[in-house]
C-alpha cells in the first residue's frame, strides 16, 4: 500500500467528521443566509439578509460590543498573564501549573456563576463593601452584571483565559529566556533592560499566538454573554441565536448571515494564528 | 529573595483563582444568608439533597452527560489516532492546509455550523436525540484529539514498528502491540479532553437536543437564570467535579514537564 493511499485512509474519518458536520454545516448556513430554505417555502436566492444585517444599526451595535468584550478580555488577560508568569517563574513548577490549570479546566458556566456571585449587587463584593461601610444597600453597589460595560462577562473571561496565556508565557520563560537573561545580567543589564530587550522578544511570539486564540474564542463564544449580558445589544453569537429562535421565518436567513460573518472573522484569526504557529515551529 | 517573592505571587494568584469558588461553596451549604452578612447565618444541606433527589432530575442529567461524554471521548479518540498518525508520522504536500481545516472548529465557533445543519438533522430525525447531540459534540472534540495525537506521533521514529515488522508481525499486530501501548498516555489525555469538552457543551446540546436531551449544563443554565443561589451553586459545583478530577488524574500521571508542554492543548481545552 502506497504512503499516499495510507495517509488518505488514515485521515478519512477526521475529514469526514469535520467535512460533513462542520464544513457541511457552514455551507448549509451559507445557503440559508442567501434566503434559500425550500423546507420553509423560500426558494429565491438573494443577498437581502446581508443587506439588512449590514445596514441595521442593531448589528453594528452588536459587532461593536463583541469586539469590545473580546478585545478588553484579551488585553486584560494578556497583561495579567505576563505579570503573573514573571512573578511565578521562580516558584515551584508543579504548584503553579496546578493553580493555572484549574481555571482552564473548569467549564465556562461554572466560572460565570461563581463570578456572578462575587460581583452581583448582593454578592461577596457588595457584602464586603457594606461591612466596611462603603455602601448601605445592595443597589448602592455598582451594577456589574447585565451592564453597559459587560464587566461580569469580561471578568469571567479574564479569570478563565489569563492562566492559559500565563502557562504559554511561563513555558518560554523557563526555557531559553531564563538562560539569555542570566547572560544579560552577567553583562550588567538592569532589570527593566533585561525584560525589555532580552526576555520580551523571546516570549512575545507565544504571547501573540495565545492572545489570538483567546480573542477568536471570546469573539465567537455564546454561554457567558448569554448568561451575564444585557438583552440589547447582545454579542453576535447571542444575536444570531435570538434571530434563529425568532418565530418570524424571515429571521432565519438573517441569523445565518450573522453566523457567516462570525465564521469569516474568526477564520481570519485562525489563519493568522496557524501562520504564526508554523513560523514559530520553523524558527 | 526571588524565591520568596515567587511564593508570595503564587499565594495571590491562588487566591484569585479560588475566589469564584468561595461563594459557590458557601451558597451550596447555606440555609439563611441575608445581605450584608459575610457568612450564612444558618447552614443547610438543601442543595446537596436537591442533587441527590431523584425528582430533581440531576442524577438522570448526570447520567446523560456521562453517556454522551464517554461516547464522544471514545469516538473522537478513534478518529484522532489515525489522523495523528497521518499528520505526525508522514511528510506530504498540503499538510498545512489539512491541519488548518481540522483545527478550524476550535476557533470558528461550531455554533454557526450547528445552526446551519439543524434543518438537515430535523429531516434525518436526529434532532431531540442523544445520537444527534453526540454527533455535533464531535465537531469541537475531534480537532483536539487529532492535534494531541499528532504531537504524540511526531515524537515517534517508527523504529520499534520496523523491528516488529521485521520479526514478522502484520500491520494490525504491530499497531495493537507496539504502537498503541507506546502512545497510550497520549490517548488517555486526548480522551480526557474530548470528555471534558463534551461535558461542558451547552449551546450545541440545546440547539440539537431541543431541550429533550437534558444534560447537566441544561439544568445549571436554567437554575442560573432563576433565583435560587443554593440550587445554582450546588449544580455548579457538581458540574465542576469531573474537571477537578481530570486535573488531579492528569497531574498525578504526567510528569511536571509533560503537563507544561501539554499546556497548549490543555489551554485550548477552555474552548468548551
Amino acid at each position: 500500500m502506497g504512503d499516499r493511499l495510507k495517509i488518505a485512509l488514515l485521515l478519512a474519518p477526521a475529514l469526514v467528521v469535520i467535512g460533513v458536520l462542520f464544513a457541511g454545516g457552514l455551507v448549509a448556513a451559507f445557503v440559508q443566509s442567501l434566503g434559500y430554505l425550500p423546507a420553509l417555502g423560500m426558494t429565491e436566492i438573494n443577498l437581502d439578509a446581508y443587506r439588512e444585517v449590514l445596514t441595521d444599526g442593531g448589528f453594528l451595535d452588536s459587532l461593536f460590543l463583541t469586539v469590545y468584550v473580546a478585545g478588553a478580555s484579551t488585553l486584560i488577560a494578556t497583561v495579567l498573564a505576563v505579570l503573573a508568569a514573571m512573578a511565578l517563574r521562580r516558584s515551584s513548577g508543579r504548584l503553579s501549573t496546578i493553580v493555572f490549570q484549574l481555571p482552564i479546566t473548569i467549564p465556562h458556566l461554572v466560572a460565570a456563576v461563581g463570578i456572578a456571585l462575587v460581583v452581583s449587587q448582593t454578592g461577596l463584593g457588595a457584602r464586603l463593601a457594606a461591612v466596611l461601610g462603603l455602601i448601605g444597600e445592595p443597589k448602592d453597589f455598582p451594577a456589574l452584571l447585565y451592564d453597559r460595560y459587560s464587566i461580569g462577562i469580561i471578568l469571567t473571561y479574564v479569570w478563565k483565559e489569563t492562566p492559559f496565556i500565563a502557562l504559554v508565557v511561563l513555558a518560554s520563560l523557563r526555557g531559553v529566556a531564563a538562560d539569555l537573561e542570566d547572560v544579560a545580567r552577567t553583562l550588567g543589564a538592569g532589570a527593566w533592560q533585561r525584560f525589555w530587550y532580552v526576555v520580551f522578544p523571546v516570549i512575545s511570539p507565544g504571547i501573540v499566538a495565545a492572545s489570538l486564540i483567546v480573542f477568536a474564542f471570546t469573539f465567537g463564544a455564546f454561554e457567558v454573554p448569554y448568561l451575564l449580558g444585557k438583552t440589547y445589544p447582545a454579542v453576535l453569537p447571542v444575536m444570531a441565536y435570538n434571530e434563529y429562535r425568532d418565530i418570524e421565518l424571515a429571521s432565519r436567513p438573517i441569523a445565518m448571515a450573522i453566523n457567516m460573518l462570525i465564521a469569516a472573522i474568526t477564520a481570519v484569526f485562525a489563519a493568522a494564528y496557524l501562520r504564526l504557529a508554523r513560523d514559530l515551529g520553523r524558527g | 529573595m526571588g524565591k520568596r517573592r515567587g511564593n508570595f505571587g503564587l499565594v495571590i494568584v491562588a487566591a484569585l483563582v479560588a475566589l469564584p469558588f468561595v461563594p459557590l461553596v458557601l451558597w451550596t451549604f447555606a440555609g439563611e444568608w441575608h445581605f450584608p452578612d459575610l457568612l450564612p447565618a444558618e447552614w443547610s444541606l438543601r442543595g446537596v439533597r436537591y442533587l441527590l433527589d431523584p425528582g430533581s432530575g440531576v442524577l438522570g442529567a448526570t447520567l446523560t452527560s456521562l453517556l454522551i461524554g464517554g461516547a464522544v471521548a471514545l469516538a473522537s479518540v478513534a478518529v484522532g489516532i489515525p489522523a495523528g498518525m497521518a499528520l505526525g508520522g508522514y511528510e506530504w504536500r498540503f499538510k498545512g492546509v489539512v491541519i488548518f481545516f481540522i483545527l478550524l472548529p476550535i476557533l470558528v465557533p461550531p455554533l454557526a455550523s450547528t445552526m446551519g445543519i439543524h434543518l438537515t438533522f430535523i429531516r434525518l430525525g436526529l434532532t431531540d436525540t442523544v445520537l444527534g447531540v453526540f454527533l455535533v459534540h464531535l465537531v469541537p472534540t475531534v480537532p483536539y484529539t487529532a492535534i494531541i495525537m499528532t504531537s504524540i506521533f511526531v515524537e515517534r521514529t517508527g523504529e520499534l514498528e520496523e523491528v516488529a515488522r521485521t520479526l514478522g508481525a502484520d500491520p494490525w499486530q504491530t499497531f495493537l502491540h507496539v504502537t498503541l501501548p507506546a502512545v497510550a498516555p497520549g490517548v488517555a489525555v486526548a480522551g480526557l479532553f474530548a470528555f471534558l469538552i463534551s461535558w461542558g457543551q451547552y449551546i450545541l446540546t440545546l440547539l440539537i437536543g431541543g431541550g429533550n436531551v437534558v444534560t447537566l449544563p441544561m439544568l445549571l443554565f436554567s437554575a442560573a437564570s432563576g433565583n435560587d443561589p443554593v440550587i445554582t451553586s450546588a449544580l455548579a459545583l457538581a458540574f465542576a467535579i469531573p474537571a477537578v478530577l481530570a486535573l488531579v488524574i492528569a497531574l498525578h500521571y504526567l510528569k511536571p514537564s509533560e503537563t507544561d508542554t501539554g499546556r497548549g492543548f490543555v489551554g485550548l481545552g477552555k474552548v468548551s
